[in-house]
């Protein structure tokens, strides 16, 4: 019986989601976005997806938010033409 | 991230957990038989040890450790890896990935298939690993440029 557990997860999903999308700050979306595809790991685990929850929290959760955050360093505030 | 990071506790939780996160990699690689996981997922978990250990010491120090020019050179060496143990089996009229055909002698097919899988899986991982971690160097790009 692990629907409790699974509501409040797709609950946190939706408001990482809707979180990373609303917040002005660049960085803190990229954040939350890594959050948002913890979630999702521990959803499809509970799904019983062990392989693809494993792919997701490696890369979604592990590398891409620092690659997001690597992208972000590279831009500039203003354009410079 | 191209410098030293100036906080030790950062320093010193990456240099901690480094090795771990390789040892677990090289698990996940050899393990992915009969656990979840497999070539790519330990390929990315090695990228993400690479990836920490520039974050975390400064890009000069990540470069001791995979050079810049070996990323794409160990990303081709995967998949001239998983091609070759592919072809091999075209050497005695097998298909392409035909591990049974495998001319290697001693070895009964079964054993042959579980032995050569394990190498693409090898291949894979190298691969994975090296590209992931040329797309942090080229993303952070040259020292002019930045």
């Amino acid at each position: 019986m692990t629907w409790p557990i699974e509501l409040i997860l797709y609950v946190v999903l939706l408001v990482t989601a809707l979180a990373s999308l609303e917040v002005h700050s660049l960085l803190a979306a990229s954040v939350i976005l890594t959050a948002f595809s913890f979630v999702c790991a521990l959803l499809m685990l509970s799904v019983g997806a062990v392989d693809v929850a494993f792919t997701e929290a490696v890369v979604g959760a592990g590398l891409v938010g620092v690659l997001y955050i690597v992208a972000i360093f590279r831009t500039t505030r203003r354009s410079t033409d | 991230m191209r410098t030293p990071s100036r906080s030790l506790v950062v320093v010193l939780a990456a240099r901690g957990l480094a090795p771990a996160i390789q040892l677990f990699a090289l698990y996940v690689v050899f393990h992915g038989h009969y656990s979840p996981g497999g070539g790519f997922q330990g390929g990315v978990l090695l990228a993400a040890s690479f990836v920490l250990v520039r974050l975390a010491e400064g890009y000069g120090a990540g470069q001791h450790q995979i050079p810049r020019r070996a990323g794409l050179l160990l990303g081709v060496a995967g998949v001239l890896l998983f091609g070759a143990v592919g072809a091999a089996a075209f050497l005695t009229g097998g298909n392409f990935l035909d591990h049974g055909r495998v001319p290697l002698p001693g070895f009964a097919p079964a054993d042959l298939r579980s032995l050569m899988i394990l190498v693409i899986e090898v291949g894979v991982a190298i691969t994975v690993a090296a590209v992931l971690t040329a797309i942090y160097d080229e993303l952070l790009g040259d020292e002019d440029d930045a």
